[in-house]
């Protein structure tokens, strides 16, 4: 498959609701494994990296999955074609700025995704819509297993799987769940929520990972213990507390709608003008209103024919994604108004929202 | 007296002996917190001068204590310095101290989960340390045997004699594998 197939084809999970897919976006579930008797990536020399992806690259390539798969080297691709890879959630920011010996292979649904030399000479992933951590895992499991046949992995009966970082030992997964939680962010609850799931060993992080600001009101929330724990048990326990989360910010939500009606119809009723006809947008304006127009969505004041559009509009207003679509490189200017030119565009059947359901009896949140 | 780091009250001072002179560091608790000053595994003063500058300090402690991996050739400085290993056997050389480090990262230490199924299974016994005597001649036994010998040889500096046990290792376990 062409890198231009690829781009055509939004990814699977932006199409197809999953469960609980108005509060939970995504589902990932990362594996970390190396191959004996050869240095890790970060270590090893552009020899041993080529090497690696040699042995590894045909296996990845013959698996039932990757039937019709994209797969490159990361020197193949220019550095807006690796940033759209990376705003679609396939490849980490890390691999983005790697160079020789690296590549990534992935699926034509874009559901599965393997890293090679990154961090780890193997990065898989799966990714399915809504709150789907175990049905991932069994995917990218059963892939694990057929890859365990052709290349003799590092592993150890006290450490379980070796991996670059001693914080991915032990099972080497690593699963996390994107959620869109405005509800727990507007009744500033959110701060509060983040510390509580750190004390319980998950970590919640931004966007883009690791040191992201939580743009749109989407966190993603991920076990941070690898070792002593077994795979199944990490999922169910993250599972737990996505679903207390998901319990939480409903609450919010209709405290929000309860105490302060007309604050929750200012946001949307904003985010539809805005979105509507700005014709300058920044990527953070954007996201953050596209985030009140899902909220709408959820609450029954926006249709819900507009959610998968916001789904795609969420990863097609990022830079490298616009920069394609307009065949150039783009100023941040020049973006900025791009952006508000597809947004308009894909948002022409919005119509506005119908607060008609909210008892209107005026607050006063003054 | 003001942190060395951030030039904000200073609560902790730290004093340390290296190559007989004392270095003296004084630390607000944030910046101690992140230094991992308050942190038992692992902290070391000259790791944290050179993350100010005082690189001269540093290349003489690199010399006194250099750990390296006859198989990727990389050292406990290295580690130190990014987090990271260098390649799977790394994890048997820098096995003292490893567990401590694991508690605070894992709280366990013991992997549970999948085991790739081309790996034998452990018997349930060797969870627990291996009783001595009657069992000392299964191959398990003779495998953390020669891992001991092999992070002793590093240790002393025996490249020769750490090369021999690490192939007599893979051997070993390549054979524990086709069993």
């Amino acid at each position: 498959m062409r890198f231009s197939t690829l781009l055509k084809n939004p990814a699977e999970w932006m199409q197809v609701p999953g469960p609980e897919s108005d509060i939970v976006i995504t589902s990932r579930i990362r594996l970390a494994r190396n191959l004996v008797g050869s240095p890790f990536p970060g270590w090893a020399k552009k020899a041993d990296r080529i090497g690696i992806m040699e042995r590894v690259r045909p296996v990845l390539e013959d698996l039932n999955e990757m039937t019709d798969s994209f797969s490159e080297e990361m020197t193949k691709l220019s550095a807006i074609e690796k940033q759209v890879l990376v705003e679609r959630h396939l490849i980490s920011r890390e691999h983005a700025a790697k160079s020789s010996g690296c590549s990534t292979v992935m699926n034509r649904k874009q559901t599965i995704s393997v890293m090679v030399n990154e961090e780890d000479h193997l990065r898989m992933q799966a990714i399915r819509p809504g709150l789907q951590l175990l049905s991932a895992y069994t995917v990218l499991d059963d892939i694990d297993s057929s890859l365990e046949n052709e290349l003799p992995y590092a592993f150890d009966h006290q450490y379980g799987y070796l991996t670059a970082c001693p914080t991915n030992l032990g099972t080497g997964m690593r699963a996390s769940a994107m959620l869109h939680l405005p509800g727990l962010v507007l009744s500033e609850q959110i701060n509060q929520t983040i510390q509580g799931a750190n004390k319980i060993g998950l970590a919640v992080r931004g966007l883009y990972g690791e040191g992201t600001e939580a743009l749109a009101n989407l966190f993603q929330i991920s076990n941070q213990n690898t070792l002593g724990t077994d795979e199944k048990e990490i999922i169910e326990h993250l599972n737990r507390v996505i679903t207390q989360l998901i319990e939480n910010e409903k609450n919010a939500r209709m405290k929000i709608l309860e105490d302060s009606p007309t604050m929750m119809q200012d946001q949307i009723g904003r985010a539809y003008a805005v979105l509507k006809y700005a014709h300058i947008i920044t990527s953070k304006e954007a996201l953050n209103h596209l985030s009140m127009i899902r909220l709408g969505c959820d609450l029954g004041f926006v249709s819900d024919d507009e959610r998968e559009v916001i789904n795609v509009l969420l990863t097609e207003i990022q830079p490298a994604h616009l920069q394609i679509s307009a065949k150039r490189k783009l100023t941040p200017e020049e973006r900025d108004i791009l952006r508000a030119d597809i947004i308009r565009n894909r948002l022409n059947r919005l119509t506005p929202p119908d607060f008609s359901s909210i008892v209107n009896e005026r607050d006063d949140d003054e | 007296m003001k942190c060395d780091v951030c030039q904000k009250e200073a609560t902790i001072f730290f004093s340390q002996v290296v190559e007989g002179k004392l270095q003296k560091v004084n630390l607000c608790k944030e910046c101690a917190d992140e230094k991992g000053v308050t942190d038992p595994t692992g902290y070391a003063l000259a790791d944290m001068l050179e993350g100010m500058g005082e690189e001269e300090v540093t290349e003489s402690v690199i010399e006194t204590d250099e750990l390296v991996c006859p198989s990727c050739g990389f050292s406990q400085t290295d580690f130190k310095k990014t987090g990271r290993f260098g390649c799977s056997d790394c994890y048997h050389v820098f096995d003292e101290g490893l567990e401590g480090l694991l508690e605070a990262m894992h709280k366990h230490t013991q992997h549970v989960g999948k085991v790739p199924a081309t790996f034998p299974e452990l018997p349930e016994s060797n969870l627990v340390p291996a009783p001595e005597g009657p069992m000392e001649n299964s191959p398990l036994d003779k495998l953390s045997e020669l891992k001991v010998a092999l992070s002793k040889s590093v240790e002393d500096e025996d490249y020769e004699e750490a090369a021999r046990l690490r192939d007599e290792i893979s051997q070993l376990e390549t054979q524990m594998g086709d069993s």
